[in-house]
């Protein structure tokens, strides 16, 4: 991984950051790299309950919040901002001021890197419209002073249409922190995690591989 | 949450008739639905905090149950309801969690705002 002057991340939801992105921010953290996590949302619209459940759909926003402040903690994230909007809204925000938002964090932090959604590409309706703010407010510096941006993508039609992803990072050095990340967004994780171990050692190898390496894509600009 | 008592809720949703309250209505089968399932029709519906009085309420079924709320010139109503939690500060929370507890539907009562 190239070192980072600032690493900026930029996400909707509270568990976004866990399964593909954990562990490249706990090792640039590890790197002594300072890395921002900007979280739109705070997962209010989440499904997962517990089973049986023990959230509400209105305590689980409380629940999610403290989960995430868990999570910053064990990947070591110093600088934790919450944007307050709403789960399932962020698509039907005003596009300008969401550009604005993302364009004063990235004047205030100067990141050399920010992590987001690839628009497009990410199923989800507030991930595509976190991803088209971000890329509208990276598009409007210069081309020679933009920060790097590095995108999650996971739909269906990704390989075929963008290729591989050109930035890989194997994270296994720092997966014991992953592995607690996952497991601090408990709301949502547990049911799927039930069959994991506590540790990287005994969970199973397939799981393991699969955790290791983290995929990005580098935002294609269009041609000028 | 546990599961519907029909005789509590019925007699909370007694309690909050007549005078103005807030309503959280929604239906959900998540955002990922078309994703794992291409074949999936996805479709839901939100509102929260809309402000409603209703004449009067009723829960029937066997379980999941249905809730409805007769208005001066309009109606509200929820089905697959199975699970419902009368909260700190006494809002009827209802909720449909389906076959793996993931939430369905939820439709909740309140006499002040939900923030
Ligand atoms: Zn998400």
């Amino acid at each position: 991984m190239e070192k980072e002057r600032h690493v900026l991340v930029i996400f909707p939801h509270p568990d976004d950051e866990a399964f593909g992105v954990s562990g490249t921010i706990a090792s640039y953290v590890e790197n002594g790299t300072p890395v921002t996590y900007a979280c739109l949302t705070l997962g209010e619209m989440g499904r997962n309950l517990g089973n049986p459940p023990f959230a509400t759909r209105e305590s689980l926003p409380k629940i999610r919040r403290q989960e995430l402040v868990d999570a910053a903690n064990i990947m070591g994230i110093q600088d934790l901002r919450m944007l307050g909007f709403r789960d399932k809204t962020v698509e039907f925000e005003d596009d300008e001021e969401l550009t604005k938002k993302m364009s004063s964090f990235i004047e205030e932090l100067n990141p050399s890197l920010i992590i987001t959604f690839y628009p497009g590409y990410s199923v989800h309706p507030d991930h595509e419209a976190t991803g088209r703010a971000v890329v509208r407010a990276v598009g409007r510096i210069a081309p020679d002073a933009r920060p790097k941006l590095h995108c999650v993508a996971f739909s269906n039609n990704s390989l075929e249409e963008l290729g591989e992803p050109d930035i890989i990072n194997d994270i296994s050095a720092v997966k014991d922190k992953k592995i607690a990340t996952i497991r601090a967004h408990r709301s949502q994780t547990e049911s799927m995690m039930a069959s994991w171990s506590e540790n990287a050692q005994n969970t199973d190898p397939a799981i393991l591989r699969w955790i290791e390496k983290e995929r990005f894509w580098s935002y294609k600009w269009p041609k000028q | 949450m546990k599961p519907i008592d029909r005789v509590e809720v019925q007699q909370k949703i007694d309690a909050l008739a007549g005078s103005d309250v807030y309503l959280h209505l929604e239906t959900t089968n998540g955002a990922y639905a078309t994703h794992n399932d291409e074949s999936f029709f996805s479709a839901g519906a939100y509102i929260r905090n809309a402000m409603i009085r209703y004449e009067h309420g009723k829960i029937v079924g066997d379980g999941p149950y249905r809730a409805g709320l007769k208005l001066e010139i309009g109606w509200v109503y929820g089905e697959g309801l199975t699970h419902f939690e009368i909260d700190d500060q006494g809002r009827l929370l209802m909720a449909g969690l389906d076959f793996n507890g993931k939430l369905a539907v939820a439709m909740q009562i309140s006499a002040s705002p939900f923030e």
